[in-house]
């Protein structure tokens, strides 16, 4: 299940939406927005994203995820608009039968949205606001047909 | 129909514009023609647009990639990434 937009992330939700009674490992990654940012203070952020694009890509991760991973529930979510310290951006939970390919399946996911999606980042802090925009986007991965093999967990 | 152009983030602010839309300039118009015109067009993106991917159609192409009426082609801007 993958979802971009301005509702709230709830942690509980996304564990719930995992639940799975194959499944003995449950990962689950929260972003959540610092206080601080290379020193500097930061009172909030606002994501932006291209919306239709976003969920596009999450919805190709999710499926990358499956393929490479032996995973049975997926969520991968990020909220868009203005949050404060505290407030998760970005949550990311699989489950799968056993904890070693839930670890895998969830780093592979958060990794993949930090370069592969399109929200960008407007921090608020001391001296006013600034963009975040640091690292080329990486273009979504190509879906090859013919992989079998699973990845290797990185 | 015409091309149409969508601006994000700190090239939002810069354009003061978030979309607008182009006539494509014939058989043969690229990204890279239509990143060229608009940095000419509007002056604030100047070295700019050279810094963001461009998506056509919502997926990430080259400069070389052509253009066609009805095409949204997207100027992605550098995301945060963030530290692993």
């Amino acid at each position: 299940m993958t979802r971009v937009g301005p509702e709230p992330i709830s942690a509980e939700a996304a564990l719930r939406a995992v639940a799975d009674p194959a499944c003995g490992g449950v990962a689950v990654f929260l972003g959540v927005v610092r206080d601080a940012d290379a020193g500097r203070k930061v009172t909030a952020i606002e994501y932006e994203a291209y919306p239709d694009m976003a969920r596009g890509v999450l919805d190709g991760i999710e499926r990358d995820l499956r393929k490479a991973h032996p995973v049975k529930g997926v969520v991968l979510e990020h909220r868009t608009g203005r949050l404060a310290v505290g407030e998760a951006s970005v949550v990311v939970a699989v489950s799968s039968p056993h904890r070693a390919e839930a670890f895998a399946a969830c780093r592979e996911g958060i990794e993949r949205i930090k370069a592969e999606l399109p929200v960008w980042k407007k921090e608020f802090g001391r001296g006013g606001a600034v963009w975040k925009e640091e690292k080329a986007l990486r273009p979504a991965r190509r879906r090859r047909k013919t992989r079998v093999s699973p990845r290797k967990a990185r | 129909m015409s091309i149409r152009v969508l601006f994000f983030a700190s090239i939002a602010d810069l354009a003061r514009a978030r979309e607008m839309s182009v006539e494509p300039e014939g058989d043969g118009f690229t990204v890279g023609a239509l990143r060229r015109r608009l940095e000419k067009d509007i002056p604030r993106l100047a070295g700019k647009l050279g810094k963001c991917a461009a998506a056509v159609n919502q997926a990430v192409v080259g400069a070389e990639a052509g253009l066609k009426n009805g095409d949204e082609v997207a100027f992605l801007p550098p995301v945060s990434g963030g530290t692993a």
